[in-house]
C-alpha cells in the first residue's frame, strides 16, 4: 500500500490514500458530494460542475469527481458561498429543463428534482430557454426525449463504453447539442440495440421505455379475451424495489397474486419456457458436438444481444442457437397448446409478458416469430410498468398472501429460475446437457466459476470423458470482448452464454430505477438480486429443467421431444444480417 | 465537385491509410474530415460512413465531431461560398448592411445555399483585411471598400461566370 497522504475536509484533518479523486475520498470519509454526470462505472466527464469543491489555493471551484487528492490538500464542500455556486448550477439545469414534473413518467423517482430538492431551490430565478426537438417514438423498445435532456452524457458513456454499441453522441455544441443517434436518425433505424440501458443511467426522462400500460388496462377490461400473463425471472427479484423493499426480495408469489387482481385469467411463468429453453438448446448442443456441427454455439435468450449478432456480429449467426428465447417461446405454446387445452381460438388470447427487458418489445413485434399468423406476444410491460400498474390499480401489493402459478405452463425447476442472472442459462443447460450425454446425474449441479459479476468468466465440464469448455458475458461490452476472441481462435469454447444487459436480466433496461439512495445499475444491488434467485433455485427439489413434471408432459401431450418437427416449428427461428445506418463498423469482416 | 467516384474514393482510402500509419490514428479523424471537404465540398453521409468503416470509428462519434464544428458542411454547399466579414472594423463600416444586401439578393440566410447551387452564404470573425474594411471573401479571393451596390455588382459578375481581380 502506499504511503498515506494528509487531507483536510472542512477544518479536519483525514489520513487518506493517494491516487484518487477528492470524490471518492470524501465518499469513504461520510462526505457525499452532489453529482450528477458521474457514475462509477463511467469515464469521468465533468461536464455538470455539480460536484464542485473549494480548494484552498485553486482559482476557482474545482469538480471533485475529476481532481486528484494532494498531499495536504485543504477542501471545503459545504461553504455558504459553495452551497449558492452549486444551487445555481443546478438551477439553471432545471430553468432549461420543460415544467412538467407533475405529467412526466419519472415524476417521484427523477434525479434532477431529488437533487433540485436537496439544493433547496425554492424559487426559480432564471427563465431560461426550453429545448423543443420533439419526442422520437420510432422505436418498438425505447423513447428518446431530447427536450428533457440535461446533457449529462451517461447515456451515451453507457451505450459507447459499457454496451459498445456507440449509437448515441452529443451532436451539435454549446446550448444546442443534442444527444442523438448518428445523422440524427430515428431510433428505429439507428443501430440501438434496445436494450433500455440508457434509460437505466438517464437521470430525467430523456429517454423512457414505450408505455403499454394504458393499452393492457384496456385489453384487460374486455371481457372476450382469455387474458394470460407470464412475468420474467429477475422481474419477481426487484419488483419489490419499486415498493420501496430492499433489493434481492424475491416477491414471486406477491406478483402472482397482484397480476390475478389485475385481472389475468391465467398466470404462468417465463421460468416454465426457460427449462423448455434448456431442453431444446441443451439438445441442440449435443447435437453439434456429436455430429461436428457449428461450435461454439452461442445462446439466444437477450433480445439485446440478437440485434447486437445481427448487426455488429453477422459472421456468427450460424454459431447461435436457434431457439426462440423463453419469453417467445412460452407464447408460441399459449397461443397453441395451452388453446388447444382449453378449445378456443387463439386469436382470443392475450398473451402478456412481464420482463425486466426493454429489447423484449422489440422482439415481440418481430414477424419471424409470430405464430400461425399471429403475433405471440401480444404485449411486453417492464418491471417498472407492472409496478406502476399495480399501484394505479390500487394493488397492495406488499400485504399479499402469495399465491401460486396456474398449470399447465408455469411450473418450474431451479434451472429455470436462474435464467435470470449472468452465468445461469449456462449452470441450466450444463445440467441437462450432462445428463442427456452421459447418461448419469450430475451431482454438483452449482457451477461457481459462472456466478458472480465478472465480466467474461470461463469454466469447464467433463461430459464422459470429453472436456466442454464454456464462457460466458454480460453486459454487450463484454460480449464484444469475447466475441472478438471467438473470431480469433474459434475453437477456444464450446458454449457460450451472452446477457445484453450487465448483472443479465437482474439488471435488464426494464428494471426499477435506482431510489433515493442507490445509483442505477449498483453491483450490490445486482449481485442481492441474483442471489434472490439463487436462493430459490436451491429451496426448490426439482433443479433440473428435464425433471420438470409439466414439461414432461408438455413433449409426451404435444412437442413429441426435443428438436422434433413440432418443436421446430413453435421453438425454433432463425437470424439475418442486418445494415442499420451508424454501424460500428468491424474490420474482420472483411 | 459533389459526386461520389471511385477515383475519390481511392484517394481517400490512400489518405486514410496513410493516418494509419502514424501514432494515436484516431486523432486524425478531424484532418480526414478536412480532406472529405476539400473532396467534396461538404461531408456525405456516405463518405461518414465509409470514414467510419476505414477508420473504425463508430459513425456516431464522426457525427458528433462533423455537427461541433461550424466549418464542416453536412449538405452540399455551392459553387461559390461567399464569407462576410463581421468582424470589427467591417462591422463599423457597414457589413451587416452587405450582409443584409446578400440575403436579399440571393433570397438565402448564413449557412444555406442557393437553389441553383451557385452560391452559400456564411458569417466570418476579421478576414485580416482591416485596412480595406468591409471586405467579404467569395471562394479565397478578397474583395474591399465594398457597399451595398458594388457587392451586387460583384455577384452579378460571378452569375456571368466571371472573376474579378
Amino acid at each position: 500500500m502506499e504511503k498515506l497522504i494528509t487531507i483536510y475536509i472542512n477544518g479536519r484533518e483525514y489520513k487518506v490514500e493517494p491516487n484518487q479523486t477528492i470524490m471518492q475520498a470524501a465518499d469513504k470519509l461520510g462526505f457525499h458530494i452532489p453529482r450528477l454526470c458521474y457514475h462509477p462505472k463511467l469515464s469521468i466527464e465533468g461536464a455538470c460542475r455539480v460536484c464542485i469543491v473549494e480548494v484552498e489555493g485553486a482559482k476557482s471551484y474545482v469538480a471533485s469527481c475529476a481532481y486528484p487528492v494532494n498531499e495536504g490538500m485543504k477542501i471545503h464542500t459545504n461553504t455558504q458561498e459553495l452551497r449558492r455556486a452549486r444551487r445555481d448550477i443546478v438551477e439553471l439545469l432545471v430553468d432549461n429543463h420543460p415544467m412538467d414534473c407533475h405529467t412526466c413518467e419519472r415524476d417521484g423517482n427523477c434525479e434532477l428534482q431529488r437533487l433540485a430538492a436537496s439544493m433547496g431551490i425554492r424559487a426559480r430565478h432564471f427563465e431560461g430557454e426550453r429545448k423543443q426537438y420533439g419526442v422520437d417514438v420510432s422505436g418498438d423498445s425505447v423513447i428518446r426525449n431530447p427536450d428533457k435532456c440535461i446533457l449529462c452524457g451517461r447515456c451515451v458513456r453507457m451505450c459507447s463504453e459499457i454496451q459498445q454499441v456507440h449509437n448515441l453522441t452529443q451532436a451539435h455544441r454549446g446550448f444546442n447539442t443534442v444527444v442523438m443517434p448518428a445523422y440524427n436518425m430515428p431510433m428505429a433505424e439507428s443501430v440501438c440495440t434496445a436494450c433500455g440501458q440508457c434509460i437505466n443511467v438517464c437521470p430525467t426522462a430523456a429517454f423512457l421505455e414505450k408505455n403499454y400500460t394504458q393499452d393492457l388496462f384496456e385489453k384487460l377490461n374486455d371481457p372476450n379475451l382469455i387474458k394470460v400473463a407470464q412475468f420474467a425471472p429477475s422481474v419477481r427479484a426487484a419488483i419489490g424495489e419499486a415498493f420501496g423493499l430492499e433489493p434481492g426480495s424475491n416477491m414471486e408469489g406477491q406478483l402472482v397474486a397482484a397480476l390475478r387482481k389485475l385481472g389475468f385469467d391465467y398466470v404462468f411463468d417465463t421460468q416454465f419456457s426457460a427449462d423448455l429453453t434448456i431442453m431444446e438448446e441443451a439438445t441442440e448442443f449435443l447435437e453439434r458436438v456429436q455430429n461436428k456441427g457449428k461450435l461454439p454455439m452461442i445462446t439466444s435468450c437477450s433480445s439485446a444481444w440478437m440485434k447486437c449478432l445481427e448487426q455488429f456480429y453477422p459472421d456468427l449467426i450460424d454459431n447461435v442457437s436457434t431457439c426462440k428465447s423463453p419469453m417467445s417461446m412460452q407464447s408460441a405454446v399459449t397461443k397453441t397448446y395451452f388453446a388447444q387445452k382449453l378449445g378456443v381460438d387463439p386469436k382470443k388470447i392475450l398473451s402478456v409478458a412481464a420482463m425486466c427487458c426493454t429489447a423484449k418489445k422489440y422482439e415481440a413485434a418481430r414477424p419471424e416469430l409470430n405464430v400461425e399468423g399471429m403475433r405471440a406476444t401480444d404485449i411486453v410491460v417492464t418491471t417498472r410498468e407492472i409496478a406502476w400498474m399495480i399501484k394505479s390499480a390500487g394493488i397492495d401489493f406488499l400485504n399479499l398472501k402469495p399465491e401460486e402459478q396456474d398449470h399447465p405452463l408455469g411450473m418450474s425447476s431451479g434451472a429455470g429460475v436462474i435464467f435470470g442472472t449472468t452465468g445461469g442459462v449456462m449452470e441450466a443447460a450444463i445440467r441437462t446437457a450432462y445428463e442427456l450425454y452421459t447418461g448419469q446425474t450430475l451431482v454438483d449441479i452449482e457451477v461457481e466459476d459462472l456466478r458472480g459479476l465478472k465480466g467474461v468468466k470461463e469454466g469447464k465440464v467433463l461430459m464422459d470423458g470429453q472436456e466442454i469448455r464454456v464462457a460466458v458475458a454480460h453486459g454487450l461490452g463484454n460480449a464484444c470482448k469475447l466475441l472478438d476472441t471467438v473470431r480469433k481462435d474459434p475453437g477456444r469454447y464450446h458454449f457460450i452464454e451472452i446477457m445484453g444487459c450487465p448483472g443479465g436480466c437482474v439488471g435488464g433496461g426494464g428494471q426499477p430505477y435506482a431510489g433515493v439512495n442507490s445509483i442505477p445499475l449498483d453491483e450490490g444491488a445486482l449481485r442481492k438480486r441474483a442471489q434472490a434467485l439463487y436462493d430459490e433455485d436451491r429451496s426448490k427439489t426439482i433443479r433440473r429443467s428435464h425433471d420438470n413434471p409439466d414439461i414432461q408432459k408438455l413433449y409426451k401431450e404435444f412437442l413429441q421431444r426435443p428438436g422434433s418437427h413440432v418443436a421446430h416449428e413453435l421453438l425454433h427461428t432463425h437470424y439475418k444480417q442486418k445494415f442499420p445506418k451508424g454501424i460500428v463498423p468491424k474490420s474482420s469482416l472483411q | 465537385m459533389s459526386e461520389i467516384t471511385q477515383e475519390k474514393k481511392d484517394e481517400l482510402k490512400a489518405f486514410i491509410a496513410e493516418c494509419s500509419q502514424k501514432q494515436y490514428p484516431d486523432s486524425y479523424l478531424i484532418a480526414v474530415l478536412h480532406k472529405v471537404q476539400g473532396m467534396f465540398g461538404y461531408l456525405p453521409r456516405e463518405v461518414m460512413d465509409q470514414v467510419a468503416d476505414m477508420m473504425q470509428i463508430p459513425t456516431a462519434h464522426i457525427w458528433g465531431v462533423a455537427t461541433f464544428y461550424h466549418y464542416f458542411n453536412l449538405k452540399p454547399i455551392g459553387k461559390h461560398t461567399i464569407s462576410v466579414c463581421l468582424g470589427t472594423a467591417c462591422y463599423v463600416k457597414g457589413a451587416a448592411e452587405i450582409l443584409d444586401a446578400i440575403k436579399r439578393e440571393l433570397g438565402i440566410q448564413v449557412g444555406q445555399t442557393t437553389e441553383d447551387m451557385l452560391f452559400t452564404l456564411q458569417e466570418a470573425r476579421c478576414l485580416g483585411a482591416c485596412g480595406i474594411a468591409p471586405v467579404i471573401m467569395i471562394d479565397d479571393k478578397i474583395y474591399g471598400e465594398l457597399d451595398a451596390k458594388k457587392v451586387i455588382a460583384l455577384i452579378n459578375q460571378y452569375r456571368k461566370g466571371v472573376q474579378v481581380a
